[in-house]
């Protein structure tokens, strides 16, 4: 299942893992390094923002499966809801609704304990042409 | 990880803004200087940094196109300096939301530009605007709007 989506090299540059499938979503998990940190010992938001986006992003490629353009982001908009600490790091994304051109998905991350959320997101994700367009 | 957690950035909480001080952590530490993130330019509410283009950003190999999170990144740092720059004084703050329109990709080898404009602060909150441009203004690669909330001097 996890063969229908492969990490970009952004991802992959900033340690981004999947860590597992909750059935059919890739749930991504990424240690703490210096690459991703802000302020000191402390995530980057835009490196937690990035990290929803590519989970939001896998969950719509799995959900696809092999059918489907290329994906494109319309829009995100991402709430951070507390400051992401020095720790392994998860998120995941859900499918809200999957049209035949439009993906509204959500996504959500969080540390040791997935009651308490760090950060949540949703995105609105096109899907190109099979023709790339 | 405790060699992560003890560092520290050397920014003088509770004085002046200076965004040479910024511009030096940004291309020795954290996440900016993984991305490549400098400093471009500056006015009297925004400042402007660059994100050079590089193989490792990609979100796709055979295009070389950039994924969007190195965008969101560089919005959010030229967002988050442009409230110090409005607030004058290196107190913290911390982004609350952020939303980012994308208007096409950036094109594969041009260094983007993200301008971060803090249009309003009120006791509590800064309100940021910005756009992510790859040559001129007028045709911006992506918007993005949202709020920080405003801490004060004695949680630096």
């Amino acid at each position: 299942m996890s063969d229908a989506f492969t990490l970009p090299p952004y991802a992959l540059g900033l340690g981004y893992e999947i860590d597992h499938m909750e059935g059919a979503l890739p749930v991504l998990a990424c240690e703490f390094t210096r690459d991703l940190m802000g302020r000191p010992g402390f995530w980057h938001g835009g490196a937690l923002g990035g990290m929803l986006e590519i989970a939001a992003l896998g969950a719509v490629r799995t959900h696809l499966g092999a059918q489907g353009g290329r994906l494109k982001p319309v829009n995100v908009s991402i709430q951070f809801l507390r400051g992401g600490l020095a720790k392994r790091t998860y998120a995941v994304g859900h499918i809200v609704r999957a049209g035949r051109r439009l993906v509204n998905v959500t996504a959500e991350a969080w540390q040791d304990d997935r009651a308490r959320l760090l950060a949540t997101a949703q995105l609105q994700v096109m899907i190109g042409r099979a023709n790339g367009e | 990880m405790s060699d992560i957690t003890d560092e520290r950035m050397p920014l003088p909480f509770g004085q002046a803004f200076d965004m040479s001080a910024v511009a030096g952590n940004m291309s020795k530490m954290g996440h900016s200087a993984w991305l490549g993130v400098h400093f471009h330019a500056e006015g009297d509410d925004w400042i402007e940094l660059a994100l050079p283009w590089k193989a490792e950003l990609a979100a796709d190999v055979e295009t070389g196109i950039i994924a969007s999170g190195p965008i969101i990144s560089l919005m959010d740092s030229a967002t988050g300096i442009s409230v110090w720059k409005k607030r004058g004084t290196f107190l913290p703050h911390v982004t609350v939301d952020l939303r980012v329109d994308y208007m096409r990709a950036a094109r594969p080898g041009r260094t983007v530009i993200g301008r971060g404009e803090c249009y309003r602060l009120t006791r509590s909150f800064a309100f940021i605007r910005g756009i992510a441009y790859d040559e001129t203004p007028d045709d911006p690669v992506a918007h993005v709007v949202g709020s920080y909330i405003l801490l004060g001097g004695d949680q630096a």
